[in-house]
């Protein structure tokens, strides 16, 4: 693990100075590859903060859990509560979700936690889907079920009232006045997304990020030294489960409404599937996995046999027409095939995501440091007096 | 003998225990004395790691008691952080460490548990801002030569080095009993002499050590007194110069081994 390494205060404030630099100008680059449009810019946001939160619990302490889309959904359904009781305003909707997803992530974290490995994985799947399935059903008055719970126009909003702030139209979600729509949306998540990767980035350089560390490295050694794991355990299942909701929340802030599909388990497995696409305990790759997937899925799944003739448009007819028979099936509804051809690929040739790769152009490109040559004659002087 | 007179650290007395039909551990009287290394030396299967695993209350005895500095560990089930929080570490038969950390931040970890207890939550510290501990850590990491090293993986370390760095990992708690659990298993004689070299120094120090061994050249290099184990039982105890002589000892243990 090359993340917690002597890290100075100035290299910090750089590597933040440089991602809030590079998250701010997303608008600009983003057309550089297409992807200059707020919806998938959003999208890259929200997921990136669900990824970063996510790698603190996998990433740092091993502990692969199943059932984050449980507090994703939360997040969401607190948030058109809070849009529906309280106030279009953002502030008390995020605060809301991130109470209430906290909450849950206590509870789920306590039960789930007294296991490890594959059951806890297990354990927090069945949460989830439990969760899922309650959303569906016996919590239809919250939820509304099928249907999804929307904001209306009569809702009472207690402190919009109270301060005289008129809905006209159809509401949306807004920060004292400025509608959170399109580019301002995007920035809003972006604030969030830059918060939430400063405190990930606190944590990776922490005494505390050391100590998730150490359980994911040796639990034997950990607990022999006098650590008890499981408010270490607990706490960073917390942390994670709180960003979940965030993202959740921003979900429902872009777009209010909140429906029962965003707690299904393969909303979990996504986020897993990011983390390890892009750096699994790396600061950036599980943003880089996530935006990275929302690029190809934004891609992908808009082909259909139409735009398919029309890239293999240079081929004779009958060739075009094998071409398009054998790409079909990964795009469109069907791109989660190439998303599962991209992870395989992946977990085979670089284990470690997309980091890894460039921690090998970058050994590469630069001379092997003296380091290693310390570490080999330590072992060698141990080997030659045997 | 003049240490007969000692603060004693950790008591056990009356233990038994058995397992199915096995007496594992017959009525066991063990005084370890502060600043004493203690070693218990017995053939496989004599019961020298029951004996271990009762004294840190991991085992609960049928019968008998253990003290450590006040403390009942009699009940069995203890918790392993408890254990170290009162101040017992522990070195392994195969040495445990955190292989994916930097040799480092092996050493700084356990200085974590003295310094905040079980479970501190400080996401937002600075480990930079440790230099305490990091001084701490790295003049233990100079004693071991490991100090131009100290960023790397320890996963990468050989088996020799593995073990002192986990002697390293208690030392910098500072405990008031270190448990080593044959301390030299598996290790070329060139290692075992280093960490001799090393276990002496700590006992230079003066702190208190039970130490289960095998190899009988660790043993009386570094013990003050000796226990014999055999069969569940102790069988002789003393000086190391007095279980030389000790025909008992001769028989049961050491054969016709030269010593």
């Amino acid at each position: 693990m090359h993340t917690i390494i002597a890290s100075t205060r100035m290299r910090d404030y750089i590597t933040l100075a440089l991602f809030t630099l590079v998250v701010l100008t997303a608008p600009l680059w983003g057309k550089l590859i297409g992807a200059g449009y707020p919806d998938l810019l959003k999208k890259f946001a929200i997921f990136g903060l669900f990824a970063v939160g996510y790698n603190i619990l996998f990433g740092l302490t091993g502990y692969l859990s199943f059932g984050h889309a449980a507090f994703l959904g939360v997040g969401s359904y607190a948030t058109v509560w809070s849009f529906k009781l309280l106030s279009m305003n953002v502030i008390p909707a995020v605060l809301f979700s991130i109470v209430l997803s906290g909450l849950l992530a206590v509870v789920i974290g306590f039960l789930s936690l007294r296991r490890t490995g594959i059951y806890f994985s297990i354990l927090t799947l069945a949460f989830a889907q439990m969760s899922y399935n309650m959303a569906y059903s016996v919590l239809t008055p919250i939820t509304n079920g099928e249907t999804g719970l929307r904001v209306l126009r009569h809702d009472p909003r207690v402190l919009d009232s109270l301060f005289g702030v008129q809905v006209e139209g159809s509401p949306l979600g807004g920060l004292f006045g400025v509608t959170l729509t399109g580019y301002s949306g995007f920035y809003f998540c972006a604030a969030l997304l830059i918060l939430g990767f400063w405190i990930a980035l606190r944590i990776f350089r922490s005494p505390y990020g050391l100590k998730l560390l150490a359980i994911k490295s040796n639990q034997t050694r950990m607990e022999y030294t006098g650590f008890n794991p499981r408010p270490y355990l607990l706490s960073a299942f917390v942390i994670s489960g709180i960003y979940a909701g965030v993202a959740g929340s921003l979900m429902a802030i872009v777009d209010p409404l909140a429906g029962a599909e965003r707690m299904q388990w393969t909303a979990s497995g996504e986020v897993v599937l990011m983390t390890i696409l892009g750096g699994l305990g790396t600061l950036f790759g599980p943003i880089l996995g996530a935006a990275l997937i929302k690029y190809l899925e934004n891609i992908f799944s808009a082909f259909n046999d139409q735009t398919l003739f029309q890239i293999f448009d240079f081929l004779p007819h009958w060739l075009a027409r094998i071409m398009v028979d054998i790409t079909s099936p990964f795009v469109g509804d069907g791109w989660h095939l190439t998303l599962g051809v991209l992870f395989m690929a992946i977990i085979i040739f670089l284990p470690g995501g997309l980091m890894e790769g460039f921690r090998h152009i970058s050994v590469r490109l630069s001379r092997k440091s003296g380091g290693d040559a310390d570490m080999a004659s330590l072992e060698a002087a141990e080997g030659e007096s045997k | 003998m003049s240490a007969e007179n000692g603060n004693i650290v950790l008591s056990i007395s009356g233990v038994n225990k058995t397992f199915g039909g096995l007496q594992a551990l017959s009525d066991i009287n063990l005084q370890i004395e502060e600043g004493k290394a203690h070693a218990i030396i017995g053939p496989n299967g004599a019961g020298k790691s029951t004996l271990l695993n009762t004294c840190i209350g991991r085992i609960r005895p049928d019968s008998g008691t253990i003290n450590f500095l006040g403390h009942d560990l009699t009940g069995g089930n203890v918790k392993p952080h408890d254990i170290n929080q009162l101040g017992i570490s522990r070195v392994f038969q195969t040495p445990e460490i955190f292989p994916e950390l930097s040799i480092l931040h092996n050493v700084m970890t356990p200085a974590f548990a003295r310094k905040e207890g079980t479970f501190s939550f400080n996401p937002l510290n600075a480990l930079r801002d440790q230099k305490g501990i990091e001084h701490e850590a790295m003049d233990l990491l100079a004693d071991l030569n490991m100090a131009d090293v100290s960023r790397h993986h320890a996963g990468n370390l050989s088996r020799g080095n593995k073990r002192r760095l986990e002697l390293a990992m208690c030392l910098i708690q500072h405990p008031r009993l270190l448990l080593l659990d044959e301390p030299t298993a598996g290790m070329a004689r060139h290692d075992t002499n280093r960490t001799i070299e090393l276990l002496k120094k700590i006992k230079a120090s003066g702190m208190t050590k039970v130490i289960i061994e095998h190899d009988m050249h660790v043993v009386f290099s570094l013990a003050d007194r000796i226990s014999v184990l055999a069969q569940g039982a102790i069988i002789a105890e003393g000086h190391p110069d007095e279980i030389k002589g000790h025909p008992k000892v001769r028989e049961a243990y050491l054969g016709s081994a030269e010593i």
